[in-house]
């Protein structure tokens, strides 16, 4: 059991006052096998104000939230602490963690209610929304008369700004879409005008024009019913988006704690001021993930990166002009421009990767329209997109993992095959796929070594040998080491293992790399040093990068361009810096006001 | 838009039950042995054989008779039975409700017997009741129907109690229920044969579903534990169950063979091995037929409880 770290406290907001509704003293919660996972923590709720916890997974944030609610996890149990909560217009505490479980029943749902992560996973799939709003009023047996209840599911619904009618909320959850079964989710919580609110990472698997809704109705429902709210995240943005306070959580100590402007603009903790670096930031001004990459990392490796980012801070920069006057901000041209921008080097030859006026349509829906890209060595691309976008089903297409698709995809000028199997070998080395999850795109039976090795097997050449050194230098490459040549996915860490699927993409040496979501599934620490990873690899390999994700805040830390996605067409495409300060379309202007500022 | 679908399947239950149809009159035409035959025994000339085979309609091409045959089963008739002479339909009728007594009241028995011990089971998971109760299905799964149906017999009817009846007693022409003790052995030999795979799935995916989201998230809105699981658990675990209880249930059609001849009772079974004795054709078509009818029927109503239970098919269907 390591020993309680003392907390950072930027200011005595915690000192007993009749704001507080919710007092958290020394908490511990142990595994049934006894490793503490929290080592007592402190914090208070108050009225009207929303505290942001954050930290990353397995830090035990969500263990904290839930043990207010006096809930725990199977596996888990209460070791000791108070939680003390003060219902409405009660002067005495209840203790949560000492109430028998009717006690605790009436509490929750009522006096303190939960928003959960993911709406799709939490709403009762064979209930109409309607009833499970209701559900709530009935236990808790809010007002005096049915049709007070009734008239409260409408009056709620309508607060979260859904429509309330009977049509409404005569609706399956999979009838609705994301953010609006989140809404749902928050109405259900509001429902019973509670104290305070737990919100466990409500906005994580949302797009960010929805996340900027669901926070929107968030900050509103807190304030106009005078909440406490316990926000829980990884999410630094958001914390600073909606949060009043915020107090940081490492590995079940809460490290720092106190205002947002105060904590997050002078970080004292040095685990604060690491998390801080991390975070990508949509102007670009500072280099994420610099700290984290290796020593192997030549500041010179970083140039390429450092002329980015300053390009991103001044506005305008040598290199990037020639490129921002000879692009027009029509889509349609930018796939030229793109080309131009990407440097002299492709000027009579081919480009090393084109797509042409790529479509694909399943039945009526059209999936992709026209897309155009040019790729050149050296060069990465973002494709930005929200879900249902088509960005995932294009680097499919690109990789010849789908062949429903009609246009051309080229490589140094030939024109490759639909599918990968009818693609040459050499083809299919030099277009090379990372996927999103490394929990499950590496085979957890197999070891590294053994998951390596395959990509090289199927090119067919060499010794055994041979794709021994192979393996092992992409180990090297990734920062792994070849002490992981052994190793299996269990014992891996998120961020290992999605190095462990990059230097499976690597093996071969390809010439494209195509990245989808690779760094969503990763905390942001994380994140940042595979961003650096990737800065490098491209220095050092000449390599030229696909990259895919719904993360605007990224592109500057690692794209040169910037292709948009919106339902299947291509709104915006060009240099990255000239894309981010003049939107040409309407689309591209609405996300980058949606991203929480930071 | 509900009704469509099950329009739909009954149509395509239709085409399946023909399609047995075909395959039962023509394994029948494959079988050896000639029915003529069969029934004159020692006394079988070529010239009886020859009148016989016209009486009983065998001389004509086989797909008139199988036309003959099919038209028949439309209106309930089911032809004659060639060993007895009598009609098939009239042969069988008591012994259909006979057997359809035993596999319903071993159904009625087995399925909420099976549900709930396995939402026990899933609640108390890896407690020592539970483990007990995951090794004790475990042995009644791997064990054939005879083998238990013989034990049950060897405890309470022979060796070591004397309760209970060892066979059936009724007379021929008694209708079985008359004396329901005679039903008991036989019923709980089918009971224990068929609840422990409905209790294995049944803990399995209600453990799965405990786990969910939205399980833990009506515990969060206060909702009683009672009502966690009826109201927000069960009816998720069971759109999976349905599928084995009618895998359950359909097996029920054809293990009845076994347990009657075992029990002595007079069914389907009965009168199914009877049939293959003396090749009496006809009665062995019509309670294959009704056999695969139970499957169709069977297989149905679970995907019907599928689509109940899952608003994401009832809405999309």
């Amino acid at each position: 059991m390591s020993p309680k770290t003392e907390t950072v406290r930027h200011d005595a907001a915690n000192e007993p006052n009749e704001k507080i509704v919710l007092r958290v003293t020394d908490l511990k919660v142990v595994t049934n096998a006894g490793d503490e996972i929290l080592h007592g923590i402190d914090f208070t709720l108050a009225r009207g104000e929303i505290l942001g916890l954050v930290g990353e997974s397995g830090s035990g944030k969500t263990t904290a939230g839930l043990a207010c609610m006096a809930h725990f996890r199977d596996g888990l149990k209460f070791e000791s602490g108070s939680v003390s909560l003060w219902p409405r217009g009660d002067a005495t505490a209840v203790e949560v963690v000492e109430l028998d479980e009717a006690a605790v029943r009436a509490l929750r749902g009522s006096r303190i209610a939960y928003i959960p992560q993911d709406p799709a996973l939490s709403l009762n799939p064979a209930m109409r929304v309607g009833e499970q709003i209701r559900e709530v009023l009935d236990i808790h047996q809010f007002g005096s008369s049915e049709a007070e209840r009734t008239e409260r599911v409408a009056e709620v619904l309508v607060d979260v700004g859904l429509p309330g009618d009977k049509d409404y909320q005569k609706r399956w959850p999979h009838q609705l879409s994301g953010g609006q079964q989140q809404r749902i989710g928050i109405a259900m919580a509001f429902a019973m005008y509670p104290d305070v609110l737990i919100l466990d990472e409500p906005t994580t698997g949302l797009d960010v024009s929805t996340q900027s809704v669901v926070l929107d109705t968030i900050r509103q429902m807190t304030v106009a019913n005078n909440v406490a709210g316990l926000y829980i995240t990884h999410d630094l943005a958001v914390i600073k988006d909606i949060s009043d306070r915020v107090a940081v959580m490492l590995r079940g100590d809460l490290v720092e704690e106190g205002p947002v402007d105060a904590v997050l603009d002078h970080p004292e903790h040095e685990y604060t001021k690491m998390l801080m670096a991390a975070v990508p930031d949509l102007d670009g001004r500072k280099t994420i993930g610099d700290g984290a990459a290796e020593a192997k990392t030549a500041p010179e490796d970083d140039d390429k990166t450092h002329i980015l980012v300053s390009t991103g801070a001044n506005g305008s920069a040598a290199g990037q002009d020639s490129a921002d006057e000879d692009s027009t901000a029509e889509s349609g041209a930018a796939a030229a421009s793109a080309g131009a921008a990407g440097g002299g080097a492709a000027s009579a030859d081919a480009p090393l990767l084109e797509v042409k006026d790529i479509a694909l349509a399943y039945g009526k829906a059209q999936i992709l329209d026209g897309i155009n890209l040019v790729l050149e060595p050296g060069e990465c691309t973002m494709l930005l997109g929200e879900s249902g976008s088509g960005k995932t089903t294009l680097s499919q297409c690109v990789a010849g993992l789908n062949d429903d698709y009609t246009g051309s995809v080229r490589l140094r000028g030939t024109e490759l095959a639909r599918s990968t199997r009818k693609r040459t070998n050499e083809q299919r080395v030099g277009i090379q796929y990372v996927f999103q999850s490394p929990f499950s795109s590496l085979n957890p039976r197999r070891s590294i070594g053994q998951s390596l090795t395959v990509p090289l097997e199927m090119s067919g050449d060499g010794t055994a040998a041979s794709r021994k050194a192979a393996v092992e230098e992409a180990l090297d490459s990734v920062r792994l080491g070849r002490s992981f040549y052994h190793r299996r996915p269990g014992d891996l860490s998120g961020g290992e293992r999605q190095r462990a699927a990059i230097a499976r993409a690597l093996v071969n040496a390809p010439s494209v790399m195509v990245c989808d979501e690779i760094t969503s599934a990763l905390d942001v620490s994380v994140q940042a040093s595979i961003v650096a990873l990737l800065r490098t690899l491209r220095a050092e390999r000449q390599l030229a990068m696909l990259f895919v994700t719904h993360n605007i805040a990224l592109s500057r830390h690692i794209a040169d361009n910037l292709a948009v996605l919106n339902k299947g067409k291509i709104v915006d495409y060009g240099p990255t810096a000239q894309v981010l300060e003049n939107p040409s379309h309407e689309y591209t202007r609405a996300l980058i006001s949606d991203v929480p500022k930071f | 838009m509900f009704g469509k679908v099950i329009v739909r399947r009954l149509i395509f239950s239709a085409f399946i039950l023909i399609a047995v149809s075909l395959l039962v009159f023509g394994a029948t035409l494959l079988l050896p042995g000639d029915a003529a035959r069969a029934i004159l025994g020692q006394q079988a000339t070529p010239e009886r054989i020859a009148a016989l085979n016209e009486q009983l309609g065998l001389d004509k091409p086989a797909w008139l008779r199988y036309l003959t045959w099919l038209g028949g089963l439309f209106v309930g008739d089911f032809g004659t039975s060639s060993a007895s002479g009598g009609s098939v339909a009239e042969l069988l009728g008591e012994r259909i409700g006979a057997s359809f007594i035993l596999m319903g009241v071993a159904a009625v028995i087995s399925v909420p017997l099976g549900i709930g011990l396995g939402v026990y089971q899933a609640l108390h998971r890896s407690g020592r009741r539970d483990q007990a109760m995951t090794g004790i299905s475990l042995v009644l799964a791997a064990m054939p129907e005879f083998v238990i149906g013989i034990g049950l017999i060897a405890i309470f009817a022979t060796s070591v109690f004397q309760i209970l009846p060892a066979v059936t007693l009724a007379p021929p022409g008694e209708p079985v229920w008359n004396r329901p003790q005679q039903l008991i052995l036989p019923t709980l030999t089918l009971v224990l044969v068929v609840t422990p795979y409905i209790v294995r799935m049944m803990r399995a995916t209600m453990i799965e579903v405990l786990d969910s989201g939205f399980v833990e998230m009506a515990r969060l809105k206060g909702v009683p534990e009672k009502r966690v699981i009826m109201r927000h658990a069960v009816p998720h675990a069971l759109g999976p169950v349905a599928q084995v209880v009618a895998i359950q249930l359909a097996w029920l059609a054809g293990g009845v063979v076994v347990v009657e001849f075992l029990f002595r009772y007079p069914g389907l079974g009965q009168a199914l091995i009877d049939a293959v004795t003396y090749r009496d054709v006809q009665v062995v078509q019509a309670i294959s037929m009704l056999v695969a009818a139970v499957y169709v029927v069977v297989n149905l109503a679970a995907d019907v409880v599928g689509i109940l239970t899952n608003p994401k098919l009832r809405s999309a269907a």
